[in-house]
């Protein structure tokens, strides 16, 4: 087989015609860096031995632009996302299958930078890309890239974490500072021209979230607040549950350059997208050690108590600010905008 | 953030509060306008009217540049996109308006028009020099704050002598607003004003000047940050008890009396008053918009493309016209909640985030149990 | 009205300057003020500096809040 041009090659129909084109791309480039024993065996899927306990699985679809930001780019964000969001189940994360689907032209050595991107990222966070699928759109018909990753992983015994179990007179905690995310990838488009040092906090939560769950395996809720942000994931979960939240605006970190590029825009912080955050809920009496649990780990050092669940029939997330009076924390309506007025 | 977490103090915004409490007189009902969106905005985003007493109230006066438009100049934008075929560079506040057929540039954008969001008028200048086979408009809005970097843009653009460059002009004007409030046949009950912070930056303390006279209403000129707001009702409050009628500079920091003449100056240069302009909820007011001078033609949107929206009338239910005179509260309106939310606005005051009705929805809409 | 927001300039080439926010940093035109210097804070608005920010008044405006303050809290 000849070998792949990385350096200056560029994605053509020819890769996802299922012809020698496209195992060639399959072999040096997915199966080369997302090397393990399963993806290498070549079939169109994978085959392995379920752990014992519930098993918790999903998907997600990424769009992202640009495909490359401070901190992390498609790939990661991808493998991140997955892990992410089956470890808020609870779960260990353990196989991804990753689909791709490339426009005509996309540059290969930019694709090799994903992929590499990719597995690294799965390493870290213990989990293999087992299988995958390719396509190519023609020029004009995708993005460069769009990944569609699926994970599955295993729950622990007596570990029922779900949205809708939150109950007042719970404490809400949050893993560290919001808008880091969505402000590095605000920074890199067009007409929105601005330098930040601040880079996207795209992680794997799946060894804070182990390290949370054995210690309080009671505990009630765990959402990872991405897209429409923190808000977003109170309000989902307040409607889950049917119950409502009174937040403190001043127990919710926010980096200096964060508030100044929102201010700049004219954003709500509490709206922007974060990549390796999460919100815990659980009873009062676990507050405590879930904090310190949190504190210690790498990627919540910064975890703070940030509220409570109330009983609310609206299920409205409220919140005192840092002035001392009470504003709504509301729902997103449609995508937040920046404003001159 | 130097100049804004000052202004933003907790134990000051108690203090202050304590002294409105003990300064406002408990027989009196006092009701100010804050003009600006902006201060409408900012008031409930910190909860403001929490810490005033329950007889220190806000009116939401017509502040707000995205509100007062009427429906039938975003639908001429929209002509100028998907009839005229031009690339349409709009501010991201007018994106989800809702125009005539209760359509908005956002859905005109995924039906395939070219409208693009930007930050800045150097932005859309530099969208014409990259594509030099398109025309590019600018959808100008926006009060006195926002019309010098338009003048900017079109000088740039006659020295630079591009020539697929042009304006759609809708900057309206502060003191004719006030006026048109402070002249209305039914003229709301309002104690004093607060003046908009950036507007007088431009513009300086001394536009107010014949209002506060003609109309004997003190006007404070207010900065943005929610002790401003606070300092400003205060030095409005202590007016009002002591019968006086005068415009005070809270905000002296950014505004002086005589304001950025350097700006005026540009403004001038480029533009001149229109006889009369429609404002939505105000009506036709005189003298109060402008439009480009002869000598800059070749940028203006109106004398390159013919134009020809229909007036579109308000949704009959629709209070948005009151709430901007001040006249309701969106809590009054029919609309406020049932038909009209954040994702389906019935009018601007709803879609314009410095709208009263969307900052009420926001953060404010039930108080629920008080903390 | 309108969202302006107040920036430090840290560096000035002709008639733009370099504005920092807390370490967010951002081009911006020059074009409606006379006379700024580096160290200067401007009122920025659209990627335009309005105005500059008169230290003095601020120091001013901040005594004012306290003085009310004090007042307020004698009760």
């Amino acid at each position: 087989m000849t070998t792949l041009n990385i350096k200056t090659g560029k994605v053509d129909m020819g890769h996802g015609s299922g012809g020698r084109a496209m195992s060639q791309l399959i072999k040096q480039l997915f199966i080369k860096h997302l090397n393990n024993p399963l993806l290498a065996q070549g079939n169109d899927q994978a085959s392995f031995a379920t752990a014992a306990g519930r098993m918790v699985m999903s998907t997600d679809g990424h769009v992202i632009s640009p495909l490359f930001f401070p901190g992390g780019d498609i790939g990661s964000l991808a493998v991140h996302g997955t892990v992410n969001d089956v470890a808020m189940a609870g779960a260990k994360p353990l196989y991804l299958a990753a689909g791709f689907i490339l426009e005509e032209g996309f540059p290969l050595i930019d694709l090799e930078c994903i992929v590499i991107s990719m597995a690294k990222a799965a390493d870290v966070a213990g989990v293999s890309v087992v299988t995958g699928d390719t396509k190519v759109v023609e020029r004009g018909k995708g993005d460069g890239v769009y990944i569609t990753t699926t994970g599955v992983g295993v729950v622990p015994e007596g570990v029922t974490i779900s949205g809708d179990r939150a109950q007042p007179g719970d404490v809400v905690l949050l893993s560290g500072s919001i808008g880091d995310h969505g402000v590095a990838v605000l920074s890199k488009r067009e007409n929105l021209d601005f330098e930040t040092t601040i880079e996207s906090d795209s992680a794997a939560l799946d060894g804070l979230v182990a390290a949370m769950v054995a210690a309080v395996p009671q505990l009630h809720c765990l959402r990872d607040p991405t897209r429409g942000g923190l808000a977003t994931s109170l309000n989902e979960l307040a409607e889950q549950s049917g119950v409502g939240m009174q937040l403190d605006e001043s127990a919710i970190l926010v980096k200096a350059q964060v508030a100044a590029a929102c201010e700049l825009l004219g954003l709500d912080p509490l709206y922007i997208a974060n990549e390796g955050k999460l919100i815990a809920i659980c009873a009062e009496s676990d507050a405590e050690t879930l904090l310190s649990v949190m504190r210690a780990h790498s990627l919540g050092q910064d975890a703070a108590i940030i509220g409570r669940v109330v009983a609310d029939e609206h299920q409205m997330v409220q919140m005192q600010t840092r002035f001392g009076g009470q504003r709504v924390v509301d729902w997103l309506a449609g995508e937040q905008l920046p404003r001159i007025c | 953030m130097k100049y804004v977490d000052e202004f933003r103090d907790r134990d000051q915004a108690r203090a202050l509060a304590a002294a409105i409490s003990r300064e406002a007189l408990p027989e009196r009902h006092y009701r100010l306008m804050e003009f600006c969106g902006g201060h409408t905005h900012a008031i409930f985003r910190y909860g403001v009217q929490d810490l005033m007493p329950d007889n220190v109230e806000f009116v939401h006066g017509p502040g707000c540049p995205v509100c007062v438009l009427p429906i039938a100049c975003i639908d001429e934008a929209m002509q100028l996109a998907q009839v005229h075929g031009v690339i349409l560079c709009t501010y991201a506040d007018m994106m989800r308006v809702p125009a005539g057929n209760r359509r908005s540039l956002m859905q005109a954008k995924a039906e395939g028009a070219d409208i693009r969001m930007i930050y800045s008028t150097q932005d859309a200048l530099q969208i014409a020099r990259d594509n030099p086979e398109q025309h590019v408009v600018f959808f100008a809005i926006g009060f006195e704050t926002t019309t010098p970097p338009t003048a900017v843009a079109i000088k740039q653009a006659q020295i630079q002598g591009l020539k697929n460059f042009s304006v759609f002009c809708n900057h309206v004007l502060t003191p004719a607003a006030l006026g048109a409030i402070l002249k209305a046949e039914q003229p709301v009950v309002i104690d004093g004003f607060l003046g908009p912070s950036h507007v007088s930056t431009v513009i300086g303390s001394q536009a107010y000047e014949p209002f506060a006279q003609q109309y004997a209403k003190p006007i404070v000129i207010a900065g943005f940050e929610p002790l401003d707001v606070m300092q400003s009702s205060l030095m409005a409050i202590r007016q009002i008890n002591q019968g006086r009628c005068e415009v005070e500079n809270e905000y002296s920091r950014a505004v002086t009396r005589k304001g950025n003449i350097k700006a005026q100056g540009l403004v001038r240069e480029v533009f001149e008053l229109r006889d009369s302009f429609e404002w939505r909820g105000l009506g036709e007011i005189k003298n109060s918009a402008l439009k480009l001078r002869n000598e800059f033609s070749d940028f203006d949107a109106e004398q390159r493309f013919s134009l020809t929206a229909q007036p579109v009338a308000d949704i009959k239910a629709c209070d948005c016209p009151a709430i901007l005179r001040g006249q309701k509260k969106p809590v009054d309106c029919k609309l406020f909640g049932t038909t009209c939310t954040p994702e389906n606005p019935m009018g601007s005051c709803m879609v314009s985030s410095e709208g009263a009705c969307a900052a009420y929805w926001r953060y404010g809409r039930r108080r629920g149990p008080a903390q | 009205m309108c969202l302006a927001i107040p920036a430090k300039v840290i560096s000035i080439n002709g008639d733009c300057a370099h504005v920092s926010l807390d370490g967010v940093t951002k081009e911006i035109s020059l074009a409606l003020v006379d006379k700024v210097v580096v160290g200067d804070y401007v009122l920025l608005h659209v990627g335009y500096a309005l105005n500059k920010i008169d230290a003095d008044e601020a120091k001013k405006t901040l005594a004012l809040f306290a003085e009310a303050g004090m007042l307020g809290q004698r009760e």
